[in-house]
């Protein structure tokens, strides 16, 4: 989003390029659009009619402003403008639309599509240019509009249909609680910094001047005005800034538990107390400059860490008001395609919706009719389209990018697999992981520490010296920073949560970031885990003058359509082939008969197959023997024999290689013969493997290697193997849909790419590594500075320098977990950021 | 230097002045959206519409 082009025409836009949102056009499209006497080719219907609504309304200066393009409408334009009305209804209105005055209403809309500045020029200017509209806002960084308009003269549902004639999508934001709370979080904490600050620069103007002046050179009455000045100055400070350190405290010792804002609300307070008394008095020290400034960097910290913690805040979010809120009821399903539109938690189980293309499938459920695909990037961070055709599950979240579907409801509300997501994480933010209770523990320990020691030093100065017994007992009080265990380090397990989830990897329990860090021992299944746990194509065998590619075309011509697995993964390891077969005739068992081209084929079983030429004499087939063996042959004897087998993960090889390079064990276990996992243990370069085991074996087996000391990660399909998940100290499932909720393990892999994992590794111990260094800092730290301050060497205002300086230094090195190009913001969910 | 005697009370008020305009600044939203504005500028046109929250 950043560092916009100072070039109108940022964006190439050539001609084999769709001119609105720069897809490839393709062969023999004909849609186009004459645009500043140039004509400029388009990819398909749906861009035709939004660029025609830009240039109709005038607003062709988008396409120079923009230095990005938007998200393609697709086809799905012209189906989605309906259905509308039923944010007309003031019933469902009621949740994200105002009135203000007699006519008036404004609403909170989230937008959808926005990818660069001149989208919220597009839509501001678009929009405040329907009639009847008063006035439009879009945030840029949260992607909120704010729409007020006047009820006599339009409605919201002619408002919202704007927004997509022009290829975005808006809909109505229930302004929830956490988001307005949020908003006054950080506005407060803003404002504590601002007033902390400025009365920190103020307070120090009058200080320095006593710091520097030789004895005698201030006029006593000049001292007496600026200590009242610093007084009036600090007052604020400490009355409005530093409240939250107060309530803190506070909370703390009714809690019987003192956290480390106890010593810091004393030293303020002490600190402040004795210099106001001073200042009444006429008599001793003031130090109301290192109150000013105590709190501002303390506030400073504090600010940073909140900033981090709502950026990661944002996933869960996200992903939570992902449902949308309406779906279209088929009434009478089998008979008619009438539909209602009705608000999505009045759907239930067995009822039958229609979902347009450019939707969002707002249940679990079923594809009753039409193929389609879905985009389920929001669940697996995977962008590319899954394909879907009857009788498929479908998961609510996604969206449909293929035709309009029926989809009869399974699962609704808290039960679809998003929620369960959702449910999830929140379990692991609200879990306090063990790193943290020990910090937790060790960190009210040194607070009571502190507090006795400052009260020693204040009664042995006394003694010695009782005019420096109050500085010294504040200095102690300020000077140490236990920041690194209460402040850095959730702070540190929350950033890394948000990035693993963006990577396609869950933290479901609270502690497994900690332990996948500390794994020695990385444990695989191998069916759906190494392997994709479906059928592919990995070998082809031809016979004659036959390519690889014509056997695979003819093949797929007469496996399309087939719904066995086999049949399929032939289909994919083609592609897409043109060649359409005729009298197809399916054998069950057995495989199919059609013709191409005016050839006799027969593929399926060899039996089978070879019966097309009964004459010719079948060559061997050679490849593994854990393939099974699909033969193609026609009239003139066999052409090719495809071996398919459950192949190995594209990036498996990759992923295990870089855990052994980290010096971790990988192990493969698997229920499988040995012949079979033996390969695949080749094939990913494993070393140790074991074959023929129950589930009860696999457990066994972990508990041996976890007697030697072994910490061990599990990864498997996370239902068929919970023993052994359960058994190993973290386990990863690869799980997503409707498996998600079942999933018992402390990681989901929803990406279900290796990729993620070792992305993932890195990334824990990266964070753990972090928390780790500010724990060493933190101690360095304290054990010089304590007896410093005890001995009477850090004055008020160094003590603070010291402990505001190693907070920063602590929170700074947390935010390092987030690492480069992690902190981007998503725009549709199917950017997946973070390097891991 | 009895100057003093009026700049110290002076920059009290400047103070407790500027920490009034971020307080207004901030209740006005203006630091909720810190991206949008900076690339709203150069659109630059008649959009008179708005609403500050």
């Amino acid at each position: 989003m950043r560092g916009m082009s100072a070039q109108p025409a940022a964006v190439p836009a050539n001609a084999a390029h769709c001119y609105h949102c720069g897809l490839p056009v393709p062969d023999g499209a004909r849609f186009a659009l004459v645009l500043g006497g140039e004509s400029r080719a388009l990819c398909c219907a749906g861009c035709e009619a939004v660029a025609r609504a830009i240039v109709g309304a005038g607003l062709e200066s988008y396409y120079r402003k923009r230095d990005r393009f938007p998200d393609s409408p697709r086809e799905a334009l012209p189906e989605v403008v309906r259905d509308l009305a039923v944010f007309d209804r003031p019933e469902v209105q009621g949740g994200f639309v105002s009135v203000s005055g007699e006519h008036e209403r404004e609403a909170a809309l989230i937008l959808e599509g926005i990818t660069c500045p001149a989208c919220v020029w597009l839509n501001e200017t678009h929009l405040s240019r329907l009639p009847g509209v008063s006035a439009v806002h879009i945030n840029y960084a949260t992607r909120r509009a704010r729409v007020r308009w006047d009820a006599r003269a339009t409605s919201l549902s002619k408002i919202l249909r704007a927004v997509r004639a022009i290829g975005y999508r808006a809909y109505p934001y229930d302004a929830q609680a956490l988001e307005e709370s949020r908003r006054r979080e950080s506005r407060s904490m803003l404002l504590r910094l601002a007033v902390a600050g400025l009365g920190m620069m103020q307070v120090m103007m009058y200080a320095v001047p006593g710091y520097l002046a030789a004895e005698g050179e201030i006029g006593a009455d000049i001292a007496a005005l600026m200590r009242w000045a610093s007084f009036a100055l600090t007052l604020p400070v400490v009355l409005y800034s530093a409240l939250p350190f107060f309530s803190g405290a506070l909370r703390d010792l009714r809690a019987g538990r003192p956290g480390m804002d106890v010593p810091v609300a004393l030293g303020v307070a002490g600190a402040f107390l004795a210099s106001a008394a001073a200042t009444f008095t006429g008599k001793g020290e003031v130090y109301f400059e290192s109150v000013a400034m105590f709190v501002f960097f303390l506030l400073g910290g504090r600010y940073l860490e909140m900033r981090a913690r709502h950026k990661a805040a944002d996933y869960l979010e996200f992903l939570s008001r992902a449902l949308p809120a309406t779906a279209n009821r088929l009434v009478n399903f089998p008979l008619c395609l009438n539909t209602e539109s009705v608000s999505a938690a009045a759907l239930s189980v067995g009822d039958y919706v229609l979902v347009h293309p450019g939707e969002t499938f707002p249940v679990d459920g079923l594809l009753e009719q039409g193929d389609t695909e879905a985009d389920e990037s929001l669940l697996t961070g995977e962008s590319t389209a899954v394909e879907k055709s009857e009788g498929a599950a479908v998961i609510g979240g996604s969206v449909n990018r293929g035709n309009p579907a029926v989809v009869r409801v399974e699962r609704v509300g808290e039960h679809t697999a998003l929620s369960s997501l959702v449910r999830l994480m929140e379990r692991a933010a609200h879990e306090r992981p063990r790193l943290q209770e020990i910090t937790d523990r060790v960190a009210g320990r040194f607070v009571t520490f502190v507090l006795a020691a400052a009260a020693a030093a204040a009664l042995v100065w006394l003694a010695i010296d009782p005019a420096r017994a109050l500085p010294i007992a504040v200095a102690v009080l300020v000077v140490t920073c236990p920041c690194a265990l209460s402040l850095a380090t959730p702070m540190v397990l929350a950033v890394a949560a948000a990035t693993l989830a963006r990577n396609g990897l869950i933290v479901t329990r609270g502690h497994a970031i900690e332990t996948l860090a500390r794994a020695t021992h990385f444990v695989f299944d191998k069916t759906g885990t190494l392997t994709a746990g479906r059928p592919g194509v990995v070998r082809v065998q031809t016979f004659g003058a036959t390519t690889r590619k014509e056997a695979l075309g003819l093949a797929a011509a007469l496996e399309r359509g087939s719904e066995h697995p086999l049949g399929r993964a032939i289909v994919e390891a083609a592609g897409w082939s043109s060649t359409p077969a005729t009298r197809l005739r399916s054998l069950a068992g057995q495989g199919m008969q059609g013709e191409v081209e005016g050839r006799r084929l027969r593929i399926g079983r060899k039996a089978f197959a070879l019966e097309a030429a009964p004459q010719a004499i079948a060559p061997a087939a050679e490849g593994p023997a854990s393939a099974t063996e699909i033969w193609l042959a026609g009239e003139s004897g066999p052409i090719a024999v495809f071996a398919l087998a459950d192949a190995v993960r594209a990036d498996a090889r990759a992923a295990v290689g870089e855990l052994r390079e980290r010096g971790k064990e990988v192990v493969l276990l698997s229920g499988d013969r040995e012949d079979a996992v033996r390969t695949v243990a080749a094939e990913t370069g494993i070393a140790e493997f074991r074959a023929g085991l129950t589930p009860e074996q696999k457990q066994a087996f972990v508990k041996t290697l976890q007697s030697r000391g072994a910490v061990v990660a599990m990864v498997g399909d996370g239902v068929n193997d919970a023993p052994v998940l359960a058994q190993a100290q973290v386990s990863v499932a690869m799980a997503s849909g409707t498996a998600l909720a079942q999933a018992a393990a402390d990681m989901v892999l929803i990406s279900h790419r290796l990729e993620s994992l070792v992305r993932g590794v890195r990334l824990c111990v990266r964070a753990l590594r972090v928390v780790r260094q500010n724990l060493y800092w933190a101690f360095a730290y304290n054990v010089i500075a304590l007896p410093l301050a005890c001995a009477g060497y850090v004055t008020p205002w160094l003590a603070a320098v010291g402990m505001s300086a190693s907070s920063l230094a602590v929170v700074l090195n947390a935010l390092r977990v987030r690492g480069k190009g992690a902190s981007g913001e998503w725009r549709t969910g199917t950017t997946v950021t973070g390097d891991g | 230097m009895d100057i003093l005697y009026l700049l110290i009370p002076l920059s009290i008020v400047l103070a407790f002045l500027i920490g009034a305009v971020f307080w207004w600044s901030v209740k006005s939203g203006q630091y909720d959206d810190l991206e949008g504005p900076a690339h709203r500028i150069l659109h630059d046109d008649d959009s008179r519409n708005r609403i500050d929250d």
